[in-house]
């Protein structure tokens, strides 16, 4: 423990002088970097904007309230467009993310120096890039509409679903794989008797966890013409229709809230 | 286990996920009905689906090899301004989600403080990133800040919430000794919350700096600054050679990050 004789005093210190120096010129630079962020963000701000920010907000606000509630009843069908992409495209995720997990797991894989690495990398691309780019991507490749919005949540959900199960897969007991194939079973019956059962329920409560997600991600999708109620909002966004935005926050957070109390139903039920 | 009805041939199933039959029956039929519904409102153009093929064709080919030379102005900057963003929004994220996620645990707050606080968090984790970016651009402008603002919000839901579900985990032995010397409250949450939090604090930090630099990409879209404006333009131009380099960028830059993050989150833990 460093001790510092000051004046025949001991005085007990939590750390050595090099250490604490070093910890201090850590601090120096990270705030030095936080600084000079600061600086490029400022220098790149029109600083009157923001100084009447208040006064934009409250005027935004002024704007946003009341909603307009007779816009609802054109609302309905985006929004089933919107739990349609979130549903098909989780659906269409799990069919592929399933092969994926199998061969990135480490104690399934056909071959650990081949396809574990090909399966990884599908998974980090995937999870690295946004459903909202992948939507970008889709829509100037296949046209806008729901197929693009599907494609895009199932691209992104993909690496979600294969990462946490094949993580689920690594973690099951041996020993009932090791009973199964003492009985002399094929590979196939070796996975779907010793290995399946065990991660079943993992599976489904990473399915309807990453649906709750795509939810919310699907009420987006629509800022770039992936189809949705996002369409509605980009086009009341772009008459300044603020009242008709708010209907929409409204309708998009109640959506979320349900899909949230789902979710967490069906977790419960089966963990 | 079921047993077949002949003594000689004995068949065994796998019992079933969901035991009740009606309900299992009611699920199949209702996810069948729900499948041809839903299938069957999704219109597809097949025409325009087939001349995209052709652009789904380049775009794949554009990253062999993608073009950096081109726009390399543009992607470095908006590379730059993002990675500006993201440890601007980060800092600032847990210098508030620290005070807000103490307010958050039951176990150190008084109630009217933490409903308070578990209401800041609720709302942000509810509202998406993209829908508050379109609010801060509104309000603030065009440009980095309303991004930075946005992120910042967004990390307060994530980081305030799971440090609020982290200290209440805390052992309260630790605290109760330190509370039993006579401590303040503020003593008590330095000398027995803290270093009780304190890896995992740093760990939760680095993973949101890493989403905080992926989702930056995103509300460049809607005018938040960033990379992600330098995207929606390339694909806007159609320069998906360009639009490739910027996407192998940021896989790039979130698997570094991810892989540092790993190293030093093994190294205080």
């Amino acid at each position: 423990m460093p001790v510092q004789v000051a004046a025949g005093v001991k005085r007990w210190q939590r750390r050595e002088r090099g250490r604490q120096l070093a910890i201090w010129l850590g601090w120096l630079a990270g705030t030095a970097v936080f600084v000079a962020c600061w600086q490029v963000i400022a220098e790149s701000t029109i600083w009157t904007f923001v100084w009447d920010a208040p006064q934009q907000g409250a005027d935004l606000l002024g704007r946003m309230v009341p909603p307009r509630w007779a816009y609802l009843p054109r609302l309905w069908r985006p929004l089933w467009d919107t739990i349609n992409i979130a549903t098909l495209g989780t659906v269409l995720a799990l069919g592929l993310a399933i092969p994926v997990a199998f061969l990135a797991a480490r104690n399934t894989t056909p071959s650990v120096t081949l396809m574990r690495p090909l399966a990884l990398f599908v998974i980090v691309s995937s999870r690295s890039i946004n459903s909202l780019i992948w939507a970008l991507l889709l829509v100037s490749i296949i046209g806008p509409g729901l197929l693009a919005g599907i494609v895009a949540i199932a691209l992104r959900s993909i690496g979600f679903i294969a990462k946490l199960l094949y993580e689920a897969i690594e973690e099951i007991d041996r020993a009932p794989v090791e009973a199964v194939t003492a009985t002399g079973a094929s590979r196939a019956q070796v996975v779907a008797y010793g290995i399946v059962p065990q991660v079943m329920p993992a599976f489904v409560g990473i399915s309807v966890f990453r649906w709750d997600i795509n939810i919310r991600e699907s009420t987006v999708l629509g800022l770039v013409g992936a189809g949705g109620i996002g369409l509605q909002l980009q086009a009341s966004v772009n008459v300044l229709a603020w009242n008709q935005v708010t209907t929409i926050f409204i309708l998009i957070f109640a959506t979320v809230l349900a899909s949230e109390w789902v979710s967490a139903r069906v977790r419960h039920a089966v963990i | 286990m079921s047993t077949g009805a002949a003594a000689a041939v004995r068949r065994w199933s796998p019992p079933p996920l969901i035991r009740s039959p009606w309900l299992r029956r009611g699920l199949q039929l209702g996810a069948i009905a729900y499948l041809a519904l839903a299938l069957g409102s999704v219109e597809v153009n097949w025409a325009r689906l087939i001349d995209g093929l052709d652009r789904g064709w380049q775009f794949l080919r554009a990253f062999a090899p993608p073009d950096f030379v081109s726009r390399r102005g543009e992607i470095a900057e908006g590379l730059a301004e993002s990675l500006v963003m993201t440890v601007t929004s980060t800092v600032i994220g847990i210098a508030i989600s620290v005070p807000i996620g103490l307010g958050a645990a039951r176990n150190v707050a008084p109630l009217p403080v933490y409903l308070v606080c578990r209401g800041i968090v609720a709302a942000s984790r509810t509202l998406q990133e993209v829908i508050v970016a379109i609010l801060f651009v509104a309000m603030v402008g065009f440009g980095p800040l309303a991004g930075m603002l946005t992120l910042s919000f967004a990390t307060i839901g994530f980081l305030a919430k799971l440090l609020a579900e982290d200290i209440e985990d805390t052992d309260p032995a630790q605290l109760e000794a330190v509370r039993a010397t006579g401590a303040s409250w503020a003593q008590i949450v330095n000398y027995a919350v803290q270093p009780q939090v304190m890896p995992r604090l740093i760990g939760l930090s680095l993973y949101r700096f890493d989403i905080n630099f992926r989702e930056s990409a995103v509300i460049g879209i809607v005018g938040a600054g960033g990379i992600g404006a330098t995207l929606n333009t390339a694909f806007d131009r159609y320069e998906y050679d360009t639009a490739a380099a910027i996407l192998v960028s940021i896989i790039a830059i979130v698997m570094v990050a991810e892989y540092l993050s790993g190293v030093i989150r093994r190294r205080v833990q």
